[in-house]
């Protein structure tokens, strides 16, 4: 780091003892890491974090442990400690650096953690105070606490897929956003408990489910089911009450989202559009009737649309004072005029893969910016660091530990 | 209003006891906010423990009132279970900041808090004087935290954008329609009104690293919460493609080519996912270890990816006649990942959701007691809990502007018609 004064960051002197491996458990802690913890990620090569070797987006990788793209963007800021965990020396050493660590996060299936002897009983009698969470498909009690699943199998489980898509089509099960999301709340819950340790000097076990994490998020149709018995369907970029509620067909296959909540945006929505004769049409005179016939009114709006650029026809509405934005789309993001002033992605450059853009914390801090600071780890790469400076051991010692293949 | 102290109905003595064990007890929150993304934000807190207070326009109240599902169907700014569930736990005055009795009572509260979580247009709040800058004059230790569509400063600040137009700002739907086209032909919203809660959760982690970071300096901050942004976060490692690799190589993989997938059953849907070949040979078993697996060509995970459409025909032939509660059961048993498409009724009759509490109750003063979601963790020490039912309008009015403010009861009648209250 250059002489440059930065800040102190909120979780300066946060350490992280991070078992977790593929998405939901890294993202957790690398949001953390991006708030100024310091995450030591204890992986191996006997067992490596998938991220490293495949991906549902990418497929399989056989370009090594050292090469994923996938494994850099959740991994940025972190430490890496090779432990073989199946040598009794190597759980000597993990349960060593928990003493010197405030939070233990792992994605285990439930059980495994107790029985590497790393359960939460066990560290919490080396470390009085710790903060310990875990994250499983279904959490770590109850009948289907053994189950397993990635992201996908969340938002199936979580019911986000059901409500997804189209009536006439096939549920979607949504992307890595349901692993994202268990990671958010994941995060959330670290501090929170971090929060009350800091004002009691008391740690906790947080026990969390990645399906409730999604299941949550539909608390709208959740309450109606419970309060209605109505069980909520899919019904694409609709609304149940307002229309228009959808996306528009523009130029060069992009789109724009417009929605009309008030009688004032209607009108101002016809204006804009140069008052065709169909806007004074009974049949979309009031917001039911808009409703109601909200087919025809789509495929009316669509003819107006298709003659813009998306960007166009959001700046021509969002100037009259109606709801219209851009349905961004891959490459666009990194291009977008709002997008680059508010600097969302940076550039980031990893040892083998080279310069990569990334995107970075999605908070924005006036007094302790949380930020990108390095690459993900190589495997094994802090060894010297953690073994050495933290825990006090010789060099030799770590030769020795080398020599015995407790740290691959 | 009607005379029922709402904060009375739940405790009893060992709930007193656990009262004093919430993670957020002390805290002070003002919520300046409405719908979603802000009461989201300010509930995830309450829940633990913090005193919320919600500012809601008088009348009218939050608009999260007017929005169905109402119980029984029957419209009443009381009666609407997604405004309970978003603001369970706290404390509701009603107040108009833009009256000046009622900006100099807004500015009291906000003098003695610890967290104002607001999601007004930026120039509004500028123009009342509600900006950080003033704001921290009076409290210095403050953390704003502002939700807007597009955050507090940059080209589209000012646009005007509902749940749906962030979500497709944030192009997570686009990155689901290229990946899927045979599902989603055009870019599709997820359920509900999931990125604003995503923005809300994101609000909350932020703010609680700032609170986290103030114990230590003494200081507060302004936090910048765009939902566009929120949202992309959480597929980053999507959007990361795009950045680098571009739109045509990363389209052209993923689910076509994934062993398993979303399968149709007999009474719905199942999703396999496989994350090596323990998995491969679970899902075997269930489909009776079929001669058609054993082809040296399907053998290896590179196999498996080439010949995955080959694959999922076979599966499907055998899945079809099951159904996603066996499938799910049976599949998971034989140590392999499949999740059956659950609707929310599924979820309600979930033996594993209710085994871990994931409903708990509400006892509403006009409602009765109500079913709710809680929380997605368990914490050993400092249990979620609902620590009131959602506040009816101006319930708590005569508590902060009488019993703390100091205003008498004549007062609040002269600002209740003056439209202050």
């Amino acid at each position: 780091m250059s002489g440059t004064k930065t800040p102190r960051l909120p979780l300066e002197g946060v350490r992280i003892a991070d078992f977790t491996w593929a998405w939901a458990g890294p993202y957790a802690t690398e949001l953390l890491a991006f708030l100024g913890a310091e995450v030591i990620k204890i992986e191996s090569s006997h067992r490596p974090d998938h991220a490293r070797i495949r991906s549902l987006t990418l497929g399989l990788s056989t370009k090594g442990l050292d090469k994923s793209p996938v494994f850099n963007d959740l991994n940025l800021n972190k430490m890496s400690l090779a432990l073989d965990l199946r040598k009794p020396e190597a759980i000597d050493i993990a349960r060593k650096l928990v003493a010197v660590s405030d939070v233990v996060t792992e994605n285990y299936r439930p059980g495994v953690m107790d029985k590497l002897g790393l359960g939460y009983d066990v560290l919490k009698e080396i470390k009085s105070d710790i903060v310990m969470l875990s994250s499983s498909a279904l959490g770590s009690e109850g009948p289907e606490s053994g189950y397993a699943g990635f992201a996908p199998t969340f938002a199936a489980l979580g019911g986000a897929a059901h409500l997804t898509g189209y009536p006439d089509k096939r549920p979607v099960p949504l992307m890595g956003s349901s692993d994202l999301r268990s990671a958010s709340t994941s995060a959330f819950a670290i501090l929170v408990a971090l929060y009350h340790r800091a004002c009691t000097g008391e740690g906790q076990y947080i026990d969390l489910s990645s399906t409730e994490t999604i299941a949550i998020n539909l608390s709208d149709s959740l309450m109606d089911y419970i309060m209605n018995k109505r069980v909520a369907v899919r019904k694409g970029n609709r609304d149940d009450i307002l229309a228009p509620h959808n996306v528009y067909p523009c130029k060069n296959d992009r789109w724009v989202s417009i929605v009309i909540a008030t009688q004032d945006e209607w009108s101002l929505f016809c204006e804009a559009l140069g008052s065709p004769s169909w806007a004074e049409d009974e049949r979309f005179s009031d917001a039911y009737r808009r409703w109601c016939n909200q087919e025809d009114l789509d495929r009316l709006i669509g003819e107006w649309t298709i003659n813009f650029t998306h960007y166009e026809a959001m700046e021509l509405l969002q100037k009259a004072g109606v709801a219209a934005v851009a349905a961004l789309q891959g490459v666009e993001l990194y291009s977008d005029p709002h997008l680059k002033e508010r600097n969302v992605s940076v550039d980031v450059v990893h040892p083998n893969i080279g310069r990569r853009v990334t995107l970075g914390p999605p908070w924005k801090f006036s007094a302790t910016p949380a930020r990108v600071k390095h690459c993900g780890p190589l495997l094994g790469e802090h060894a010297e660091y953690v073994l050495g400076e933290l825990l006090g051991m010789s060099k030799e010692e770590i030769a020795a530990l080398r020599e015995e293949g407790v740290l691959s | 209003m009607s005379g029922i102290d709402s904060t009375q109905v739940l405790f009893e003595t060992e709930e007193i006891y656990k009262m004093s064990k919430a993670a957020l007890a002390g805290l002070k929150v003002l919520e300046y906010a409405q719908f979603v993304s802000g009461p989201y934000c300010t509930k995830l807190l309450a829940d633990l423990g913090a005193e919320v207070i919600k500012i809601e326009p008088p009348l009218v109240g939050d608009a999260a009132r007017r929005r169905e599902p109402f119980l029984d169907d029957i419209p009443h700014p009381e009666r609407s279970g997604f405004f309970l569930f978003l603001n369970t736990s706290k404390l509701g005055i009603t107040l108009d900041p833009d009256t000046a009795t009622g900006r100099e009572i807004f500015l009291k509260l906000v003098e003695d808090c610890d967290i104002l979580i607001e999601d007004n247009p930026p120039l509004l709040m500028k123009g009342r004087g509600f900006d950080y800058e003033s704001l921290s004059k009076i409290n210095p230790r403050l953390i704003m935290t502002s939700i807007t569509p597009f955050g507090q400063y940059g080209p589209y600040r000012d646009y005007k954008a509902y749940h749906l137009n962030s979500y497709h700002g944030s192009g997570v739907a686009r990155v689901l329609s290229s990946i899927l086209p045979k599902e989603t032909p055009i870019p599709t919203k997820g359920p509900g009104f999931l990125g604003d809660m995503d923005a809300g959760l994101s609000a909350a982690t932020a703010t609680m690293a700032a609170l986290y970071g103030r114990l230590f300096t003494g200081e507060g901050q302004h936090i910048d919460i765009s939902k566009q942004e929120a949202l992309m976060a959480l597929e980053r490692v999507e959007i990361g493609m795009y950045g680098n690799e571009g739109e045509t190589k990363f389209s052209t993989v993923f689910m076509q080519q994934m062993v398993g997938g979303l399968q149709r059953c007999k009474d719905g849907y199942v999703l396999i996912t496989l994350g090596g070949d323990h998995h491969w040979e679970g899902l075997l078993h269930l489909l009776g270890d079929p001669e058609w697996a054993r082809e040296e060509k399907f053998q290896g995970e590179l196999g498996k990816y080439k010949y995955a459409q080959e694959i999922n025909k076979h599966i499907s032939e055998w899945i079809k006649d099951h159904t996603k509660e066996e499938l799910y059961h049976r599949c998971q048993s034989l140590n392999c990942p499949i999740g059956m498409v659950t609707t929310v009724a599924d979820l309600a009759a979930s033996k594993q959701l209710e085994s871990r509490g994931f409903f708990g109750k509400v006892e509403h003063p006009v409602m009765g007691e109500v079913s709710c979601p809680t929380s997605p963790y368990r914490f050993s020490e400092t249990p979620h809990r609902f620590h009131h039912p959602a506040p009816m309008l101006g319930e708590h009015n005569e508590e902060i502007f009488v019993d703390r403010l100091g205003y008498s009861k004549e007062d609040l009648m002269r600002m209740r018609g003056a439209g202050i209250i």
